[in-house]
């Protein structure tokens, strides 16, 4: 007899909780992801936000009264950074909620409900996976130069659905042959409760992983998309700043370089934590991977 | 739903006669749900495989049919047949007399709850998501017999105590995951419950569980057979388990998707006529080191059963058979026909001796 | 402990095995281990056949994986000796083996049949590559064609047509002819002990039927020992010399199996032989044991069985019971029981006039 190493904890938020806490690695990962939230969502709280240009102090040294040195407009980057984090985040965030909500309930539907229904969404992903994203923001960025932050998640996440759909839908096909999801048919339980009571939890953590890896992309679109200047934005902003620093060449100026580094180095933290974290949730969640 | 108010009598087997519920005697009933020339084929890459080949039978309140056969005898498959999870290829399948196919949206949605099945594996036929309260009252709340959470946990602990799985409050809230197998099959058998079914379809529901337990889950399923009156189609291949629980009722052997040998179980088991049920239970393991070195062992002439893409001649069993007579066998199929007694059977060189 | 005094094995009227005192625990996580059999003691001598019963989870398989070491790697045989004779004599502690001799003893000396042969196999490879690739682990030397034909009187001794499986795949088998063919391969090397792991607990009536009757057979021919683990106590009744009844990771009683199946000591042995009544006869009425065994991680304080026990005392939760030489036997046929009660009379009448 095969004896089970570790009890299976209550339900998913306690599996969640649990495969991120149990190895270094994974807390390491979280506090990195909490201390990048702490910072840009309460940091805000705690300094001036009022961020004069000041002709008289550009490209000023790290001093004890700008620590981390000031920019082009002789802005305080430190205020600029603490403040800029949170659109990115934001931004990062709802795209996810989008890609992860279409993807799910359109990959619940065709993998459950097969037929004509199935395959009408598979050919909608193969459309939607051909349309070249960059082009997509150029067009649209150039019809909107107001584009807002929730515009631009919504694009991202119309545009990224299809590879998760197509893993959900293949999951809810094998789920949908276990004796579980027959026996709720035999208590005539309809087929929407059954596809989003029954089928669907069964998924949560391999939902929740995928929304941790959609924002991590969505953030770096995001990015991608301010270093492009595809997105004017008045809003301090961590992408905007690195947009600002490449067109007034702030990686020639040495005294530039932290207006330049500082908002890379918090976007890579906020990755790196989410990274690690997303990695042993990965082995918590999966069995097979579990006992290694 | 069921009334928790019935008597929640725990263990122990009652040995009278079953009680029936329509007061009628019970042999006579009308049956609820019944095959007739029920057939199913499964298409493989070698060839189409006649899974059932034309079964009739009938499942009365109170009363247990039980399938016996070794696997692959399509004892499953006129199973899911039964319980209308498959659609027979051929013959039909009657629930109070009406075919299936033929019953309008109410009626459907009244057989779909009153006939229950229970599968073989409580491992995989609980949701590892919920908890055994929601499991339990899912079917109740969709169908509106619950109003609010406080009636659904009522309803959950009269379930799970008419199951015996007491105290109840103890596992109500917990998940699968956290309860032995024996526990989860009575989860399982609950769940079924909770629609008040007139007919409960077990595939061999025991065969997963410990020796210990399974007398045990066979109690309690007797328990609801004498108490509420459910009829049982009860399959297995294990002859103790089919004589414990089917010795008020009837057997049918099965082989090859057909029925060899059907009768009272007693009589089945203590005298089995056809070549391949004396087989069957000359060939079971007993717990009795003596009994199992002087019990007498039928040879059979080959141990494969033949492929099923490619069934010989005449009865299916011949090539194995040890009553085999060349020309009568090998040419033509025996009918399933009356013999002594209340008894059926297909047997060629029985039924000319007898 | 009061066990018979252990068999010299060295002298070769001893014991081919001889477990001391074993335990073995699962390593579940970076400092804490469960033990999951807990000193297991017997001896098997030369030829004979023993059982392993008991319900799920109460360390019949580790118990029977620890003995060859072929535990999981989070396994260990953790404490006491496993005194195996190899067939030039001498006397191995197989716990103190090396991975690489351990390796040569399985197959030549000792072998076992798995759970579940389909996962045995391996998919991709044709039975004939099984049996090849056996042979060669072992005598390299030796040519393609002879080896085959050892291979084919192999599948011949277990009534297999060698033509037709040698170059099948296991998939093309039915379960018992894999079971037959699996039970070929591990006597390839003519090893004087099987371990068996649930032999035939996937198959059905029939096949297990013959599956029992070669077994028998082979053993009658070939004369090696054997130790099964099953929970199917017909299949016990039937193959076994003597029985070991394992309960919460420990061997609660041992003895012929006469003594087992009708003079039992322990209230947790016929608990679990009345709980399968014969399929001959008129109708009896089983005990249904209630309640499930203990897990590993939480056994009760006493006897790991007394919460389930019907003829519990005030001793039994507080003192757990040793073994106790009941009748003492040669050739490790002794009967001995863990139970504070094992002198009572009551516990099985009905078996005591039978023999």
């Amino acid at each position: 007899m095969a004896v089970t190493t570790t009890a299976p904890a209550a339900g998913v938020w306690g599996t969640i909780w649990q495969g991120v806490t149990r190895s270094t690695s994974g807390l390491i990962g979280l506090c990195l992801v909490l201390s990048v939230l702490a910072f840009a969502f309460a940091g805000p709280y705690f300094i001036d936000p009022h961020n004069p240009t000041d002709t008289t102090a550009i490209w000023g040294p790290i001093s004890s009264e700008h620590w981390l040195g000031t920019n082009h407009e002789g802005k305080d980057t430190f205020v600029q950074l603490v403040l800029g984090g949170r659109e990115p985040i934001w931004v990062g965030v709802a795209a996810a909620l989008i890609t992860v909500a279409i993807a799910v309930v359109l990959g619940g539907i065709a993998g459950y409900v097969r037929g004509r229904v199935d395959h009408v969404l598979l050919q909608l992903t193969d459309i939607t996976m051909t349309v070249p994203f960059i082009v997509l923001m150029l067009v649209v960025a150039s019809f909107y130069r107001t584009s807002s932050p929730l515009m631009v998640s919504f694009i991202i996440g119309l545009v990224t659905w299809p590879f998760l759909m197509r893993s959900i839908r293949a999951q809810v096909l094998t789920l949908k042959e276990r004796e579980f999801v027959e026996a709720a048919r035999l208590q005539d339980l309809g087929t929407a409760r059954i596809l989003f009571v029954e089928v669907l939890p069964n998924m949560a953590g391999y939902i929740f992983i995928n929304f941790i890896i959609a924002i991590t992309n969505a953030i770096y679109a995001v990015v991608g998309m301010y270093l492009l200047g595809l997105l004017p934005s008045t809003a301090d902003n961590w992408g905007l700043m690195i947009q600002q620093a490449w067109d007034n060449n702030a990686f020639l100026l040495p005294s530039a370089a932290p207006f330049l580094v500082a908002p890379m180095v918090m976007i890579m933290l906020f990755q790196i934590g989410l990274v690690t974290m997303t990695r042993s949730l990965e082995q918590a969640l999966d069995p097979r991977l579990r006992d290694r | 739903m069921i009334d928790p108010a019935a008597p929640t009598e725990t263990g122990g087997r009652s040995t009278d006669p079953a009680p029936d519920a329509a007061g009628d005697d019970p042999g006579t009933a009308p049956p609820v749900l019944s095959l007739r020339g029920a057939r199913q084929v499964f298409s493989t890459p070698r060839g189409d495989v006649p899974a059932v080949a034309g079964v009739d039978l009938d499942v009365r309140p109170g009363q247990v049919l039980c399938l016996v056969g070794e696997s692959g005898c399509g004892k499953t498959t006129t199973a899911r047949m039964a319980a209308g999870l498959a659609e027979p290829a051929g013959g039909e399948v009657l629930y109070h007399g009406t075919d299936l196919r033929g019953l309008d949206k109410r009626a459907r949605a009244g057989f779909r709850r009153s006939v229950q099945y229970i599968h073989q594996d409580p491992y995989a036929s609980l949701n590892p998501v919920r908890t055994v309260q929601s499991t339990l009252t899912a079917g109740l709340r969709r169908h509106g017999l619950v109003k609010d959470g406080d009636q659904a946990r009522r309803a959950a602990t009269a379930l799970l105590e008419r199951v015996d799985l007491v105290p109840a409050e103890d596992h109500l809230d917990k998940y699968p995951h956290q309860m032995s197998g024996g526990q989860r099959q009575r989860v399982a058998v609950a769940r079924a419950l909770a629609m008040d079914p007139e007919v409960i379809i077990a595939d061999e529901s025991t065969s997963m569980l410990d020796v210990s337990i399974r007398v045990s889950l066979l109690n309690t399923l007797g328990a609801l057979r004498d108490d509420l009156g459910v009829g049982f189609l009860f399959i297995t291949h294990d002859l103790a388990v089919a004589k414990y629980f089917a010795w008020d009722g009837e057997i049918a052997v099965m082989y090859l998707g057909k029925v060899v040998e059907q009768g009272p179980a007693p009589e089945i088991v203590n005298d089995p006529r056809h070549p391949y049920t004396r087989a069957l239970v000359s060939a079971v393991c007993e717990p009795d080191p003596d009994l199992a070195r002087t019990k007498e062992r039928v040879r059979l002439r080959g141990a494969d059963i033949p492929d099923p893409t490619d069934l010989p001649p005449g009865c299916d069993f011949h090539p194995r058979c040890p009553l085999y007579e060349q020309g009568r066998c090998d040419t033509e199929r025996p009918p399933l026909v009356g013999s002594r007694g209340p008894r059926l059977l297909a047997c060629h060189v029985v039924n000319g001796a007898g | 402990m009061t066990h018979p005094a252990p068999a010299d094995p060295s002298s070769p009227d001893g014991p081919l095995l001889s477990v001391r005192g074993v335990d073995v625990g699962y390593r579940t996580g970076r400092r804490t281990q469960l033990t999951a059999v807990h000193e297991a003691t017997f001896d098997l001598y030369p030829g004979q056949s023993m059982a392993l019963v008991g319900e799920s989870g109460c360390g019949k398989t580790t118990l029977g994986l620890g003995l060859l070491r072929l535990l999981p790697r989070t396994g260990t045989v953790s404490a006491g000796n496993i005194l195996f004779r190899r067939k030039s004599g001498d006397v191995v502690d197989l716990r103190g083996l090396a991975e690489q001799d351990l390796r040569r003893f399985r197959w030549n000396e000792a072998a076992m049949v798995f759970q579940g042969a389909m996962n045995a196999f391996n998919p991709v490879l044709r039975i004939e590559e099984h049996f090849l690739d056996t042979f060669r682990a072992h005598e390299s030397r030796t040519r393609r064609r002879d080896l085959l034909e050892r291979s084919a009187e192999l599948l011949a001794m277990v009534r297999l047509d060698p033509a037709r499986v040698l170059p099948s795949y296991p998939h093309e088998l039915s379960g018992g002819m894999r079971q037959r063919a699996l039970i070929a391969l591990a006597l390839a090397l003519r090893p004087q002990l099987l371990i068996l792991d649930e032999p035939t607990t996937a198959l059905d009536v029939l096949t297990q039927r013959s599956v029992v009757e070669q077994l028998t057979e082979l053993r009658e021919r070939l004369r090696f020992a054997m130790v099964f683990i099953t929970h199917d106590l017909g299949l016990a009744a039937e193959l076994a010399d003597r029985v070991g009844t394992m309960y919460a990771g420990r061997l609660i009683e041992t003895g012929t199996t006469r003594d087992i199946f009708h003079r039992s000591r322990h209230p947790y042995t016929s608990a679990l032989i009345s709980s399968v009544p014969p399929v001959v006869g008129e109708l009896a009425v089983p005990e249904p044991l209630t309640g499930g065994p203990p897990g590993i991680d939480a056994l009760p304080p006493g006897c790991s069985f007394a919460p389930r026990c019907p003829r519990v005392i005030d001793g039994c939760t507080t003192t757990r019971p040793e073994l106790r030489l009941l009748h003492a036997r040669d050739e490790g046929l002794s009967h001995a029981a863990a139970c504070l009660r094992s002198d009572d009379t009551e516990l099985s009448t009905e078996g005591a006039t039978r023999d």
